[in-house]
């Protein structure tokens, strides 16, 4: 969107290489960046490496070559815990619920660096979620995957991120719950907070983001606005398929 | 929510109204007061159910309605509180998994369970059946089962290529991303070539532009003579290929019937789908205004 070209730059991605096994790189020269306020969507084939960016911008993957920067200051490298103090926070597909917590404790492990403000985060958190502030006993095990997926988020939103990574926050959900997830992460957007969200729902996600990026071998193939990627022809044949695409 | 009582379209796959629980032409799977408790919550309470055979049927209903629960006691991965099954005929109630893929049910994941350490390869070729090569004295001589095995590997690098996993053959599964992890799964439920086929978000994280090709893929299983029954959360995927839906909630079926149909059930509709299905959710949010999209559309 226009409105926000001329907002500073909190992510960037620049040429980004890493990988996991020896000798292989899932990331190629990748870059990406985030202006403040912005939606970001990441979409691509599978393995093209949309997780594994995300995991380096959090520092969970090793890094071997390019710079991340966050608000300007390089953060290639630095721990996860590092970058949650400094406001960043990460969504991870897959396990994201501590199952044999509480979902209060859940809450408070995402504030353990800062426990004493968990009573108006608790608060902000609810905003967001309500259905999850009359449960806070109930074990986070025992949640569907839609509930956990709101825990998770809840917990990210703890330490009152101003960067937000999510990965697949729509997976497993059903059509209506996936609605409400995207919505929600809009809200969350909307009250100021930086989002870069992977999603395999391509098409909800590119209605809803500022600008996307199209991620195939391990590189940022096309780059747009959402309303543009979702009408370009060659994304469409090599990545969103027209099944469904009369309800776009 | 109320029974689908829709009887103007015959499917050819029922018999007399469609209600839950109707009966089929050629039921391959027939349940019978399936119920299964976790502690004070019943998780799946099914008093009749059938499925019809060498048809497409999608098994769909909210998170936490029972689907998956149902899918394990169906093929013995979890043991009912009460309740008879048959597959094919032949009484499936207490037959362990892996009993019941050799009798032609197999099943895949919603969460892949893939044999890290083996090769994509590797992983293929232990899902085809009655290798020669499992007995133990046959084992010590190849040329028992070298030819059979050549032929094993070449149908698991043909159905590798369909599922675009084609160039990961020699790399652990350990090293596949997430939907990797999935086509590999479907793959391998494959190489067992089965009667009946079922499989558990099959599509969840697949891109959609390879979703697609994998459909018509499944079509061409029915057409082999094949049965496919799935769980989805992809409305667009339930509409493309399915011939029959079955809705649960709440560990009942609740509502079944032809695809079109079920979608225009104003309780399904509430429960399940949402109002937003067929429109722009930057609309909805109010990230983008209507006369945009429309102007986009031309």
């Amino acid at each position: 969107m226009s409105d926000k070209e001329a907002l500073p730059l909190v992510v960037e991605v620049d040429d980004l290489t890493a990988g996991y096994l020896p000798g292989v790189n899932i990331l190629n020269s990748c870059s990406l960046t985030a202006r403040q306020g912005e939606l970001i969507g990441i979409i691509g084939p599978n393995g093209a490496g949309k997780s594994t960016l995300l995991k380096a911008i959090f520092g969970q993957v090793k890094i071997r070559g390019g710079h991340i920067r966050l608000n300007g200051e390089d953060i290639t490298g630095l721990k996860a815990n590092k970058l949650v103090a400094r406001g960043v926070g990460y969504v991870p597909q897959n396990n994201n619920v501590f199952p044999s917590l509480t979902i209060e404790e859940n809450l408070q492990m995402g504030l353990f660096q800062n426990p004493k403000v968990y009573t108006e985060r608790l608060e902000f958190v609810s905003g967001i979620f309500p259905e999850l502030s009359p449960r806070l006993k109930q074990r986070a095990g025992s949640l569907s995957g839609g509930e956990r997926q709101m825990v998770a988020m809840s917990r990210a939103l703890m330490m009152d991120p101003h960067v937000l990574l999510l990965d697949e926050p729509s997976a497993g959900l059903s059509p209506v719950r996936q609605d409400e997830a995207f919505i929600r992460v809009s809200d969350i957007n909307r009250a100021g907070v930086t989002t870069i969200m992977v999603e395999q729902n391509a098409r909800r996600c590119l209605q809803l983001c500022d600008r996307a990026y199209v991620l195939d071998q391990g590189k940022d193939a096309y780059t747009g606005t959402g309303r543009d990627l979702m009408n370009d022809p060659k994304v469409i044949s090599l990545y969103l398929g027209t099944l469904g695409a009369d309800a776009a | 929510m109320p029974a689908n009582t829709n009887t103007h379209r015959s499917t050819g796959l029922h018999v007399g109204e469609i209600r839950p629980g109707v009966a089929k032409v050629d039921p391959i799977i027939i349940a019978d007061n399936v119920s299964r408790s976790f502690g004070g919550l019943k998780a799946v309470d099914v008093d009749h159910v059938e499925i019809p055979r060498n048809a497409i049927t999608a098994l769909i209903g909210p998170n936490g309605a029972g689907k998956t629960t149902f899918f394990n006691l169906l093929t013995g991965f979890d043991k009912p509180d009460t309740g008879t099954w048959s597959f094919d005929g032949k009484s499936l109630a207490g037959v362990p998994a892996f009993k019941a893929s050799r009798m032609g049910q197999v099943r895949t994941f919603q969460l892949t369970k893939s044999l890290a350490m083996l090769t994509v390869l590797e992983n293929m070729k232990l899902g085809a059946k009655d290798q020669k090569g499992e007995n133990f004295w046959v084992s010590m001589l190849p040329w028992l089962w070298r030819k059979q095995d050549e032929d094993i590997e070449e149908r698991a690098l043909k159905l590798l290529e369909r599922f675009k996993l084609d160039t990961k053959k020699d790399d652990f599964a350990a090293s596949l991303s997430g939907g990797q992890r999935k086509l590999l799964e479907m793959a391998r439920a494959l190489m067992s070539e089965p009667t009946l086929v079922m499989l558990d978000e099959p599509m969840a994280g697949v891109n959609p532009a390879l979703t697609q090709s994998l459909l018509d893929h499944i079509l061409g299983l029915k057409e082999d003579g094949m049965t496919v029954l799935f769980v989805e959360h992809d409305m667009h995927m339930v509409r493309h290929i399915s011939d029959w839906v079955i809705v649960m909630a709440e560990g009942r079926i609740v509502a079944e019937g032809p695809p079109d149909e079920v979608m225009k059930n104003p309780a399904v509709i509430d429960a399940y789908l949402g109002s937003h299905l067929d429109t722009d959710l930057g609309v909805v949010t109010g990230r983008i205004s209507l006369p945009d999209v429309k102007e986009k559309k031309k």
